[in-house]
């Protein structure tokens, strides 16, 4: 008889080799994603909730999230957005059950509270009962059971929302260099909603973070990256943590010549199959450079969305966290008021490269929910993030885990861990 | 009376044949099925319903779905998987002896290894066909989902 070896239960306390190892408990334990929920979602952070082309006029509302909790942005009749909790404040029913529409107030279906637009309870049917009888006591104060309402920051055609007085001005928080990425895509013209994508990946919501600030992955198991020459380790590429670790931004300049050349590194590749042409090469070409800078980008703006740019797709990745195990993805994609025609093909023609049937993104939610329960089946176990040393500085290279390693020097401080 | 541009019996059957081959995931006979300058595309109902053009597969042109199929069949990486897809109600909208309008409901059923069966997508399908070498073309399809959100992926089109 073998005496196999009892498994401890993991003590929660973080490997001794500090960043360089994440232990796998994070992924599915569900103290850590409450204390998460309350550390970053609810708390001092700025969170994203839409764009301002989805709520045009006075009473145009959309619904959206922060963190889990359901969240209703609507345009006020004075023109700025309010942000409120979609929780009537009577018994907790949600309020607003169409995705995107049109109202003069918000009225709860349940009891038909009825709210204004920024939130304030108006009025209540039998507030005063029927016939004499019933109704709500004298002392109830209106003014006290309003809608919970968020502060809000509009940057150009984003609007974020916090829980908490003391975030920083969004400005501060997102720091100048995400600041001047965000507007070069978002403040400079008026947007245009192009539409959504919606997705459902049963992994835990930091896999799919990490996945985007892992360049390391990208030309390795998207080979459509490689092989069409849009991103490669050989090419122009900066991996570049940013406020402590709690932001990123990658970006490469386009170099249409990449595809056609072999290099050591390309060789090291498996994936690249040169014999492989692509017949509508406007998708993977930059047609238009409109930002006249021949770049290419993606930035993370902590906690909730990756904002993308893929030569003239744009569209912000909106993650939502729906338990431990599971997150949904919100694929906002969006141009300009002013796109052409021609410019307003191309935008839907290269969105086929990102978002749930994306060339270059499929496969991120493939492995993702196949991972995640074999990180759940070893609580105990560590992953390894040594690709690029062991530091967090900015680095010009793909093959570097530099942004995963500062995420979780950030990810640390804040929870404690 | 104008010419018919096809039956009723005949639309039918050139739904299942082109649900056929994506069943067998026979991808590379799927692009014959439409004409040169067609449009393709799996759109959410909440984009179509709202006049947003986005679509998470949008092929303009018979090029673009032949890039499609080779992106998935030589380098796209996934969980290998069954779709078996069941069309009912295939009704003709109109037709002006040159191009038919049509539509029919599609379910799709994705089963997965260790995992039960499960929708993938549930819609209805909307058509533009003609007949191109005395075979049917869709010169536009839209298939038109009405999932709230696509299940951790889509790589096989509708």
């Amino acid at each position: 008889m073998t005496t196999a070896a009892i498994e401890t239960p993991p003590a929660k306390c973080w490997p001794e080799d500090g960043i360089t190892r994440v232990p796998a408990w994070i992924y599915s334990d569900p103290d850590i994603y409450a204390r998460e929920m309350q550390t970053f979602h609810y708390g001092k952070t700025w969170n994203f909730v839409g764009l301002d082309c989805e709520v045009p006029e006075p009473g145009s509302f959309k619904r959206s999230w922060v963190g889990e909790r359901p969240v209703i942005m609507v345009r006020d009749h004075d023109g700025t957005i309010n942000v409120v909790e979609n929780r009537c404040a009577h018994r907790g029913s949600l309020i607003c059950w169409e995705t995107r529409g049109k109202a003069r107030d918000l009225s709860c279906p349940y009891h038909h509270w009825s709210y204004d637009l920024k939130g304030n309870l108006m009025g209540l049917p039998f507030l005063r009962g029927a016939q004499g009888k019933g109704g709500m006591p004298r002392g109830f104060d209106k003014s006290q059971h309003g809608l919970t309402r968020l502060r809000v920051a509009v940057r150009g055609g984003t609007v974020w929302a916090t829980y908490s007085e003391d975030t920083l001005s969004f400005e501060e928080y997102t720091g100048p260099e995400i600041l001047e990425r965000l507007d070069r895509l978002v403040s400079r013209r008026p947007l245009r909603l192009v539409g959504y994508s919606r997705q459902m990946v049963k992994s835990n919501w930091k896999l799919y973070w990490e996945n985007s600030r892992d360049p390391y992955h990208a030309t390795l198991m998207h080979p459509f990256l490689s092989t069409f020459g849009i991103l490669r380790t050989d090419g122009d590429y900066h991996s570049v943590p940013l406020e402590g670790g709690k932001h990123e931004y990658t970006y490469s300049q386009f170099d249409p010549e990449l595809r056609n050349r072999t290099s050591e590194a390309s060789q090291q590749i498996k994936s690249i199959s040169n014999d492989l042409k692509i017949q509508d090469t406007e998708v993977v070409t930059s047609v238009i450079d409109e930002f006249n800078d021949g770049m290419m980008g993606a930035f993370q703006l902590f906690p909730t969305v990756l904002v993308q740019q893929y030569f003239n797709c744009l569209v912000v990745r909106h993650m939502i966290p729906k338990g431990p195990g599971a997150h949904e993805l919100a694929w906002t994609y969006f141009g300009y008021a002013d796109d052409d025609e021609k410019m307003r093909e191309l935008r839907l023609k290269q969105s086929n490269l990102v978002g749930p049937a994306g060339f270059v993104s499929l496969e991120d939610s493939e492995v993702l929910s196949l991972m995640q329960p074999v990180v759940e089946s070893r609580p105990d176990s560590q992953q390894v993030l040594e690709m690029g040393g062991h530091g967090t500085g900015a680095q010009s290279t793909m093959m570097t885990e530099t942004l995963i390693r500062a995420f979780y020097e950030f990810y640390r401080r804040e929870m404690k861990l | 009376m104008t010419k018919a541009t096809a039956s009723r019996a005949e639309i039918r059957d050139f739904y299942d044949d082109c649900a056929a081959v994506l069943d067998a995931e026979d991808l590379a006979a799927f692009p014959a099925f439409f004409t040169q300058d067609c449009l393709y595309r799996v759109i959410s109902r909440e984009n179509h319903d709202d006049g947003l053009d986005h679509a998470p597969i949008h092929c303009r042109g018979k090029a673009m779905i032949i890039d499609r199929v080779t992106s998935t069949r030589e380098v796209a990486l996934y969980q290998p998987r069954s779709l078996r897809h069941f069309i009912s109600g295939v009704r003709i909208l109109s037709d002006d002896g040159d191009e038919i309008r049509s539509s029919a409901n599609f379910l799709i059923i994705e089963s997965l290894v260790e995992q039960e069966p499960q929708i993938l997508m549930v819609g209805r399908y909307l058509d533009r066909i003609v007949r191109e070498e005395g075979e049917l073309r869709f010169r536009e399809r839209s298939c038109v989902y009405d999932n709230y959100h696509i299940r951790t992926t889509l790589v096989i089109p509708a």
